[in-house]
């Protein structure tokens, strides 16, 4: 283990960028869920109907709708045909997705991931232990389950446990016991399984997963040459696996992290304290050649203290 | 030399046995869902859809519970079922007579903001929606079959002359006064529930039950004489020969008095 995977993670990030530029795409993720989250709440709360119904369907100025594609997929297998409403807000949301990357919804928009965050961080500071980790493709699994319970049901399935559309409901109409579920999430990824629900489990991201296979918008570790290996992009990943074929790849290989899993959530650009990641278009496979390496932080900052613990 | 003696390569086991753990995984998971799934279709007797909602089958899988037309009911009538403590499938739309009933709005807004077609936009004349059917419950304390003139579910009724009737009958308690029995006619009845809603007693003695309790059903090959005679003109069985018809109680001879009464007392001098 090289000493600089002793730091803190992000600390060398902090040291050398500022914390703004360490912490710039947490922040605007953080301020996504929120504007969000607030959208849907400006009526119930403050009157103001821009934005009326929940997550799983809804209607923007009184014009636009969008729709949960998911959710309309089960109620399709279930079967009911919709009305044109309810096809064209899916068409909408289905076309986004599938152009920004299908999990920006799980990291930008979803109201359970500040949950499922929050639990890893206290995760983190309890320092425990990763626990059950099922394999990734078990959401995949899941995903159709699920449709076939629709289908065999005659029920939207899924809406009947789904954490994310009863927290969003809840908080917009009325919480119910909705709350328990939410704390079960929380608490499975806190002491069941590390990154559990999001990274494991939850069939609504495997669906928004699939959907963003192709999507243009992806990170790109075209500086790979600069990394220093501190493991900081792999540690604050929520699914770390798809950065080594990336990160790793040599020579030609493509620096574009091309999984579906990538939830273009920008943490590792944060916390990369030599910027080997970027914001980039999925046919930018461009790599930029090593830079010479930069001076010692020591010379540039000598009054920097001890390195905090934890 | 047949392939089932070689060992199975320790690759295809892996795939093998990874791939039923995640199958017995998912069947366990699926099965739950399942028991959930079916568990939901249960509606509580006093929760009625919005009008236009399809049967209550067809109503789950269309849907997406996203509120849109609670948003647009002008009377807050709606409200989507919270889990676990509300009856309904949660996230989906229902209201409840007694605290708030549908007032029948001409533009159905609840209809026109269904995104789905949860609510059917083929209703167009609220006149025609079938949120249940009320049913005049207990009669043992309903005013007006105590011989009151209460009336109220009678004047509230939107449909008022049609889906409710006072049907009038002689106060036997009394001896000589009327009572008014109102009566529904689920022919057209809406089910608003604006009736159980004004009932004055502190439990309604009038109730919006969901048709499939409130109603029951003629079976299909019963037809009934006297619609098929008005339609065809004549009895549908030709020679048919006219019974006298037996009445009930003292003094009744068909020989002496065909069809009716043989008067219990002549006047002296009558018929002579
Ligand atoms: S690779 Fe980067 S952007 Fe993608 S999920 Fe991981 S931390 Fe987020
Ligand atoms: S008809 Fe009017 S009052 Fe009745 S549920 Fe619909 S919007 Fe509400
Ligand atoms: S508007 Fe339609 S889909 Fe939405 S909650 Fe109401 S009935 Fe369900
Ligand atoms: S529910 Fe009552 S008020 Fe409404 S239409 Fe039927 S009888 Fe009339």
């Amino acid at each position: 283990m090289k000493a600089k995977t002793a730091l803190p993670v992000g600390y060398e990030a902090i040291q050398d960028k500022g914390w703004w530029l360490a912490h710039r795409f947490l922040i605007l993720r953080r301020l996504s869920q929120a504007f969000f989250l607030l959208l849907f709440l400006l009526g119930p709360w403050f009157g103001i109907w821009w934005v009326e119904g929940t997550l799983a369907g809804s209607r923007t100025f009184g014009v636009l709708p969008l729709t949960d594609p998911f959710v309309l997929l089960q109620g399709m297998v279930a079967g009911h045909w919709p009305e044109m409403t309810a096809l064209m807000g899916a068409v909408i949301v289905l076309a986004v997705y599938a152009l920004i990357g299908g999990r920006v919804y799980c990291s930008w928009v979803c109201p359970i991931n500040p949950v499922t965050d929050a639990a890893h961080w206290l995760h983190e500071r309890l320092g425990l232990q990763k626990g059950w980790q099922p394999k990734r493709h078990t959401r995949l699994w899941l995903m159709g389950a699920v449709l076939v319970v629709s289908a065999l049901t005659g029920v939207v399935a899924w809406e009947i446990v789904n954490p994310i559309t009863m927290l969003h409901r809840g908080l917009v109409f009325g919480i119910g016991f909705a709350w328990a579920l939410v704390l079960m999430v929380f608490l499975f990824d806190l002491f069941v399984s590390r990154r559990g629900w999001c990274g494991h489990l939850c069939p609504v991201g495997a669906f928004y997963g699939l959907l963003g296979t192709g999507s243009l918008l992806r990170v790109s570790a075209s500086r790979r040459a600069a990394c220093d290996d501190c493991m900081d992009c792999f540690a604050v990943c929520p699914e770390n696996h798809v950065i080594a074929p990336a990160l790793r790849g040599q020579g030609a290989a493509t620096p574009l992290i091309l999984s579906p899993d990538c939830t273009n959530c920008g943490r590792c650009i944060d916390v990369c304290s030599v910027d080997v990641f970027s914001f980039t278009h999925r046919f930018d496979s461009h790599i930029e050649a090593p830079k010479p390496p930069r001076p010692e932080p020591v010379a540039n900052k000598p009054a920097a203290g001890p390195i905090p613990e934890g | 030399m047949s392939a089932a003696n070689a060992p199975m390569s320790p690759q295809r086991r892996r795939f093998l046995t990874d791939t039923a753990r995640m199958g017995a995984g998912c069947a366990v998971a699926g099965a739950g869902l399942a028991w959930l799934a079916t568990d939901s279709r249960a509606l509580p007797a006093e929760a009625l859809r919005p009008p236009g909602a399809l049967p209550e089958e067809d109503f789950l899988a269309a849907c997406i519970r996203c509120g849109l037309c609670v948003r647009d009911c002008p009377y807050d009538t709606l409200s989507l079922a919270e889990l676990g403590s509300d009856g309904p499938a949660t996230g989906t739309p229902y209201f409840t007579a007694r605290e708030v009933p549908c007032e029948m709005c001409d533009d159905i807004p609840c209809v026109a903001a269904c995104p789905t077609g949860a609510l059917d936009p083929d209703l167009r004349n609220i006149d025609d929606a079938r949120m249940g059917t009320a049913v005049l419950v207990d009669q043992e304390n309903c005013l007006n079959f105590l011989g009151l003139r209460c009336d109220v579910c009678y004047r509230v009724c939107p449909v008022i002359d049609e889906a409710i009737t006072l049907e009038m009958s002689h106060n036997d308690r009394s001896g000589h006064h009327a009572v008014f029995a109102p009566t529904v006619h689920a022919d057209h009845c809406t089910g608003c529930g604006v009736c159980e809603k004004s009932c004055v007693l502190p439990e309604a003695a009038i109730k919006v039950l969901p048709v499939r309790l409130a109603r029951g059903s003629s079976a299909e090959h019963y037809r009934k004489g006297w619609e098929e005679q008005d339609n065809h003109g004549a009895p549908l069985v030709d020679g048919l020969i006219d019974l006298p018809d037996r009445l009930p109680g003292p003094g009744t001879d068909n020989l002496a008095a065909p069809g009716g009464f043989e008067p219990a007392f002549t006047v002296p001098g009558a018929g002579q």
